[in-house]
């Protein structure tokens, strides 16, 4: 490899081979930079920072796993799912219920909890088979009050609306718990899952993907079996969202089915979206955007209450987040509709060509 | 039996507010082929802006409900104009997220302005109108319903099959590209497809308030509650959008009547997952042979 030297960006693209096309790191700086990022990330962050600081951090983390499953079916595969809050919702009742009924240990859990998700996911995917486009949404759609409903209804499995304690996960005896302690297992899950969704759109699942996105009747043309990578990019996608439930739940300690709803479809497709779509560290963005998004206007509307002003009006002004929701995905849309990763590129490439750039 | 009969009329009542409920819906699909997931969101800004006219500036009623006609009809413009016009030609996820995005905004604005609560408007439909057969009672509303939803699907009908705007919207909705360039003016279409979208939601919208009373959670969900009406009556029929409707509503007060209230809510989701698995154009939607 020619460029593994510890050299600058190019100003142009210089690369010949395939292999150069595909590679992660351009350039050796690049890999210091992310090993540096990463170390400060697992041995400066969790020991300085507060711990609400590191519980705004967690919650990215578990929104980032679920926004990165959400982009590879969005981004990757062109197909758009409304369902990925309640797919979130199963991934956390099965890892619930497995722990709980099974006792199962966190590390089966976990990963069972995809594996469950992935399934039903796969189930509403099949339509998509049959059709493109919009059935899938609509799909969905329906995917997502169906699961609601079982969830809420099915009592003798999940509690109903009494929801579901968990206990706190252990391995060889010793106790994960706190937001210190979370924050290494939710990191360590958030950058194995981001490695593997990199790495997956290297292959040739993730050529294929990418293809049925860009043209799906070249695609089938070309001899890519459209409906199986349709179904396996969706199983996917549901993993990573059950995957991130699951750690939710182990998180949150104790789940009930509220915050399953359609509204936390819409805030992962506001990440993708948000973020980039088609581009794995978009969703990382997107999820950080999103997250302090919400935190900022829960601040901003608990502070507006207490304005004697506004009180005395007697205005509630929780449904501003709501809308201010809403406006930042349909300025998204208008004005960069490839996201935050798009910005962050212009960014660099305008360091990058600094004194001379066109 | 009477149990049997009053759910069968309650159905077809609940069944033709859906109807009219998704043409307007229909009406944006059939001419951009856009999922408007904000179409909820419109009934309750229609239904609202009534609600306003009447109770607060007081209002004729009939005065009320012209203004609100031209409100939305306006309304609908507006959106086209400053959300979807930049999106012509974009990929569809980007359009059908930025209706998610409006239902957002729109949602919390009228939250903002009017609460979450239920408020009712005051009655103004004449005892009349209420019809009586033998033991089974059907309230005013519903003829008002009823001859509404005629009234719309004969205005639509020969609209979109004799006037020149109904067809340049078929065709836009066929093929933008090959519109365009036999002449049809694409913008403009979209904007009165719109704006009589808009125009029918909010029309529609007063109608539940008057049933149910107004309330945004309520309307925002019926909003949803159009796609199991439309998937089964096929996406682009009006027609299909009635029957669809009636279908929709008979199952819904049948479940909740016989088997079990909780479930009647979910029983056209359930439905709709069946019908795109097996029947995905509808009952009189165009259907699309592509094999891919």
């Amino acid at each position: 490899m020619k460029m593994d030297k510890l050299s600058f960006h190019p100003c142009g693209n210089y690369r010949e081979t395939y292999e150069q096309e595909l590679n992660i790191f351009e350039t050796d700086f690049g890999r210091l930079w992310m090993g540096i990022f990463l170390g400060l990330l697992f041995f400066v962050a969790p020991f300085v920072l507060s711990p609400y600081m590191l519980y705004i951090l967690n919650t990215i983390g578990i929104a980032a796993i679920a926004a990165i499953g959400l982009n590879i079916l969005i981004g990757y595969t062109g197909q758009i799912s409304l369902g990925h809050g309640a797919f979130f919702g199963v991934g956390a009742y099965a890892a619930a219920i497995l722990a709980t009924r099974l006792g199962l240990g966190f590390y089966v859990a976990i990963p069972a909890a995809g594996i469950i998700t992935a399934m039903v996911g796969m189930i509403f995917g099949i339509p998509s088979g049959r059709l493109k486009g919009l059935y899938l949404t609509i799909a969905t759609l329906a995917g997502q009050f169906i699961i609601e409903y079982v969830l809420i209804q099915w009592e003798s499995l999940t509690k109903g609306t009494m929801g579901i304690t968990l206990p706190s996960p252990e391995i060889i005896g010793w106790q994960i718990s706190g937001d210190r302690m979370f924050f290494f297992l939710i990191f360590i899950s958030l950058v194995c899952m981001t490695w593997f969704a990199v790495n997956i759109i290297r292959t040739k699942y993730g050529r294929a993907f990418i293809a049925i996105r860009d043209n799906d009747r070249a695609a089938e043309g070309m001899g890519i079996p459209i409906f199986k990578y349709k179904l396996l990019s969706f199983g996917i996608s549901s993993f990573y969202a059950g995957f991130a439930g699951a750690l939710w739940a182990y998180y949150m300690v104790s789940i009930t089915t509220e915050p399953f709803n359609l509204g936390l479809s819409v805030e992962y497709i506001a990440m993708v979206i948000i973020g980039g779509m088609g581009n794995i560290p978009g969703a990382i963005f997107g999820a950080t955007f999103i997250t302090l998004l919400n935190e900022l206007l829960r601040f901003v509307t608990g502070a507006l209450m207490n304005v004697p002003a506004i009180a005395s009006m007697g205005l509630n002004m929780a449904p501003l987040r709501e809308f201010v929701f809403g406006l930042a995905i349909v300025l998204f849309i208008l004005i960069e509709p490839k996201g935050l990763a798009e910005i962050w590129r212009i960014i660099r490439s305008s360091f990058r060509l600094w004194p001379f750039s066109y | 039996m009477e149990f049997f009969l009053q759910l069968l009329v309650n159905g077809i009542c609940v069944g033709l507010l859906y109807g009219i409920s998704a043409m307007g819906f229909v009406m944006i699909f059939k001419s951009s082929s856009v999922l408007n997931f904000a179409h909820g969101e419109l009934l309750a800004l229609g239904a609202f802006f009534f609600l306003s006219l009447v109770t607060w500036a007081q209002l004729p009623v009939y005065i009320a409900f012209i203004l609100t006609m031209v409100g939305c009809f306006l309304l609908g413009f507006l959106i086209e104009k400053f959300f979807l016009r930049p999106l012509i030609g974009e990929k569809l996820i980007f359009v059908i997220m930025l209706t998610v995005g409006l239902a957002a905004m729109f949602k919390g604005f009228i939250l903002l302005v009017w609460g979450g609560n239920l408020q009712t408007y005051p009655e103004f439909l004449p005892q009349t109108m209420a019809m009586q057969f033998g033991s089974v009672y059907v309230a005013p509303v519903y003829t008002a319903t009823l001859i509404i939803s005629v009234i719309f699907l004969v205005a639509f009908g020969i609209f979109f099959k004799k006037s020149s705007q109904g067809i340049y919207m078929r065709s836009v909705a066929d093929n933008q590209k090959a519109a365009l360039s036999l002449g049809v003016h694409v913008r403009r279409v979209f904007a009165l497809s719109w704006a009589i979208a808009a125009l029918v939601a909010c029309m529609s919208g007063i109608v539940l308030g008057i049933i149910n009373g107004v309330n945004v959670h309520d309307l925002s969900s019926i909003g949803l509650k159009v796609f199991p009406v439309v998937i089964l009556g096929g996406l682009d029929s009006i027609g299909g959008a009635i029957i669809g409707g009636i279908i929709i509503g008979l199952l819904e007060t049948f479940t909740g009547g016989y088997l079990s209230p909780s479930l009647r809510d979910v029983v056209p989701y359930i439905v709709l997952v069946f019908i795109l698995m097996v029947k995905p154009y509808g009952l009189f939607g165009l259907v699309e042979i592509e094999r891919v």
